[in-house]
């Protein structure tokens, strides 16, 4: 596949994406007075599709394409009024665009037979239900469609675009008039949508003779508009006298285009380049201008001169990778041209290559910050200093650029809650918070399909049925909620719904009946909750082909959990079920706290740090200590891990905490900051608790990260545990 | 940097300092060194002032130079962006989070 067609691809994906969203609002409230603006976007959006899949020459998708916009176009101007029904309809047709995108993907010549039926019945059914009604006034477009047929054959026809092109130039006294040409061209922008723009300043001369208070500027204008050419003319009303205007009107003539070039002042090559960069023409066009005026050449009349061929030779030999280069940009995919310029894409492997490098920078500048300051030379233990606090921000910048938004994977769930409340029948709203915290982007690849499961888990078990709600004096409506935001070094993700809760008592039955638990067996509620992460675990009256299947809630945490996250769920039975994913920040390099015990190094991720403080020696028979009041349970790392050697004298306890809980781990020494770039651990080591990856000293040595999560969790376990048999002793 | 000059347009970008400003622009070029312009100051900025800064960048384009525009005002910024100008210019242009697609 070449490049265009995957830069098509991709873009379409998003152009669909953003008329999916606006669709789905477009269905909810179709009456909203506001929707104009919506339709418009959706409008664009299918119009760059269209225009786009006829520059990669990707026909069927260009032949769908176009009865959707007929029909937006006519939604756009009033002709038909905004419905639900006809909104779904649409979404259909994205769908339908979404199986063509990935015929062309699959590199296929055309849909297979039952994809081509179903694009039909839809055409079928958008024609009749919503162009027919407007036949005669469609004649024009189809005559426009058969026409661009005749300019892919035979060329030399009509250029095909739907927008007006506009070129100015302005006087050289119109700035001393008190007009501002600029002022003007915005003014044009409110009678419809500037698609490009190109700004001409060749007329100035050079520093010296250039007179400040005199306009040499014009501009090359790409219009989409309704409006009429006297319109267009009348924007320029003031500065008629003072300017050459020339309009030309949709799918001028290509010699229109050819005598515009040929009429303006500025070298010819140059325009040529500018039209095509500005969206007018494409290299085709231009290439089949140029074979029609040679084979009309020899019958040239005296209006079509030979000369306009000459220049389009010209135009063709010298400047042809100036030609190639405005073709590549494919100015008529990008409407966002301006922003575009800003934005780079860039393969996501590059990416990682770089994030990898930066990581062993980071290693090896800790190492030679180490040896800087055991030779006790003060400058070099000054400029590695410098070296790595820029390396420091050099990590930083990678990661950044590494950042998404999670808003993305969010408005996915728009469709799917849309879609699957329909099939239940249900009515449900779907609410989005904190769409714009960022996270890793290989970490938002993998969430998508764990939150997914919660979200359809969500719609189809958590929110009751609409008649059940009325019952229980709830909305009629239900909602979920999907949070994100950022805690303490990670990111966490919410789904909450307002549903029905966790019944307690089923999940409790099905688990014995599952051999999951003994009947006998006391359990606190949070306990029973947790068992629907057990794995084959379902409550689900009838298994429905949403959810409930049994491989869910296991699936989602094993997920999670291979991101060094967590998952938590607390419900209350009639009020609702909130679940909450907390995953790290990034994947790649994080700051540590470096902390000794016996000979071996260990590293604490810094943000979960709290404090450090020395531990008490008298008391140390028990494994917790008084902090400000506060009683906190610790873990003593030497008996956790079974080292030999004694304890020395003195030794510290590092406060963490993670996810509301706090927790101390004691050990010898305190190393300080460390920037550790995690190496995961072999597959051998992956049963390990409380170890969650190595790294690399800059000595050499390997320090092994701590699970502080897995750590304080154990903590608490062992909590429970000492509590329930202080209570059951107390029982007794 | 070595041999950078900066300088700071602190009147709106338009016809009525244009003559000014062509010369100030026009020294900083003619000195040695790369030249900055720090346009965070101007409010407004007209055609006058678009072809001053098309005027400037030609000129040191011309030169073999370097002409950068640093701290964009949010209204040089539009305009730039309007006429289609900023890989012109070429310079890295700082978006608000709000007006970003």
């Amino acid at each position: 596949m070449d490049e265009l067609t995957s830069v098509f691809i991709q873009e379409s994906r998003e152009q669909l994406a953003e008329m999916e969203a606006g669709l789905l609002v477009l269905e909810q409230s179709p009456d909203d007075p506001g929707n104009g603006e919506l339709i418009n976007a959706i409008f664009r959006a299918a119009h760059t599709v269209k225009g786009a899949s006829g520059v990669v020459e990707c026909h069927f998708i260009e032949n769908f394409m176009h009865k959707v916009e007929n029909v937006l176009d006519r939604l756009r101007n009033g002709e038909i009024p905004v419905s639900g029904g006809l909104a779904s309809l649409l979404l259909k047709c994205g769908d339908h665009l979404t199986t063509l995108i990935g015929v062309l993907e699959a590199g296929l010549p055309e849909p297979a037979p039952a994809d081509q039926a179903t694009g039909d019945a839809l055409l079928a059914e958008l024609s009749e239900r919503y162009l027919a009604s407007a036949a005669a006034g469609d004649t024009a477009v189809s005559l426009r469609d058969s026409e661009s047929g005749e300019v892919m054959a035979s060329g030399g026809g009509i250029v095909v675009t739907d927008s007006w092109h506009i070129s100015v130039r302005f006087g050289r006294d119109v700035l001393r008039g008190g007009m501002d040409p600029l002022s003007f061209l915005r003014f044009l922008g409110s009678l419809g949508e500037i698609l490009a723009i190109e700004t001409i300043s060749d007329a100035m001369p050079a520093a010296a003779e250039m007179d400040p208070e005199s306009c040499y500027l014009g501009f090359e204008i790409r219009l989409q508009t309704r409006a009429s050419k006297a319109d267009i003319e009348r924007v320029f009303d003031f500065v008629r006298e003072d300017c050459e205007l020339r309009i030309l009107p949709p799918n001028s003539k290509l010699t229109d285009y050819l005598k515009l070039i040929e009429a303006l002042p500025e070298d010819d090559m140059r325009l040529g380049e500018i039209l095509v960069r500005s969206g007018a023409l494409t290299q085709a066009e231009l290439d089949e201008g140029l074979n029609a005026q040679r084979d009309e050449a020899p019958l040239a009349s005296a209006d079509n001169p030979p000369h306009i061929g000459e220049i389009l030779v010209d135009n063709k030999v010298v400047q042809k990778e100036l030609v190639d280069a405005a073709v590549g940009k494919q100015s008529r995919i990008q409407d966002k041209k301006a922003v575009e310029a800003r934005l780079i894409r860039v393969q996501a492997d590059k990416l990682d290559q770089l994030i990898d490098l930066v990581g062993e920078m980071v290693i090896a500048g800790a190492s030679a910050n180490l040896l800087a300051r055991r030779s006790g030379k003060a400058e070099l233990v000054e400029s590695t200093s410098v070296l790595s606090r820029l390396v420091e921000s050099i990590r930083d910048a990678a990661l950044q650029l590494r950042m998404v938004q999670i808003g993305e994977t969010f408005n996915r769930f728009n469709r799917v809650v849309r879609d699957v409340a329909k099939e239940l029948g249900k009515e449900i709203d779907l609410v989005i918070n904190g769409a714009d915290t960022e996270l890793d982007k290989s970490v938002v690849e993998k969430i998508g399909d764990p939150l997914m499961h919660l979200v359809r888990n969500s719609v189809d078990h958590g929110i009751e049925a609409a008649s059940v709600r009325a019952q229980n004096g709830k909305n009629v409506r239900g909602q979920i909620e999907l949070n994100a935001f950022h805690d303490s070094g990670s990111i966490v993700i919410q789904v909450r719904d307002d549903g029905g809760g966790l019944p307690k008592s089923k999940i409790r039955s099905k688990a014995i009946e599952r051999g999951l638990i003994q009947a006998e067996q006391s359990l606190s509620d949070q306990d029973v909750i947790n068992l629907i992460f057990e794995p084959g675990f379902s409550t689900a009256d009838q298994v429905t082909n949403i959810s409930g299947r049994g491989v869910g809630m296991d699936v989602v945490r094993r997920n999670i959990q291979s991101l060094r996250g967590s998952i938590d769920v607390s419900s209350e039975e009639g009020i609702g079920t909130t679940f909450t994913i907390r995953l790290p920040l990034t994947l790649a390099i994080i700051d540590g706290f470096l902390v000794g015990v016996g000979r071996a190094a260990y590293v604490i991720p810094l943000d979960m740090v709290v404090e450090c403080i020395e531990l008490d020696s008298h008391g140390v028979d028990r494994d917790f200590l008084n902090l400000r009041g506060e009683v906190l349970p610790f873990i003593r790392l030497r008996a956790l891990f079974e080292l030999p050697d004694d304890a020395p004298p003195r030794e510290n306890v590092v406060v963490v905490h993670y996810g509301g809980q706090k927790a101390g781990i004691v050990v010898d020494q305190l190393m300080g900051e460390f920037q550790t770039v995690i190496k995961p651990l072999s597959s051998m080591f992956s049963h390990l608790r409380g170890i969650g990856g190595s790294t690399i000293l800059g000595t050499g040595d390997v320090a092994l990260i701590l699970d502080v999560q897995a750590l304080v969790q154990r903590n608490s376990r062992i909590e429970e545990k000492t509590l329930n048999q202080a209570s059951l002793a107390r029982a007794s | 940097m070595a041999g950078t000059n900066r300088i700071t347009l602190i009147d709106d970008l338009t016809i009525y300092h244009a003559e000014a400003q062509k010369q100030l622009l026009l020294d900083a070029l003619a000195a040695p060194g790369a030249v900055e312009a720090d346009l965070s100051q101007a409010g407004e900025i007209d055609t006058a002032g678009l072809q001053l800064l098309i005027l400037a960048k030609r000129e040191a384009l011309r030169q073999g130079k370097d002409f950068h525009i640093v701290a964009h005002s949010p209204a040089v910024r539009q305009t730039i962006d309007f006429c289609n100008l900023t890989a012109f210019f070429g310079d890295p242009v700082v978006i608000p989070a709000h007006e970003s697609p």
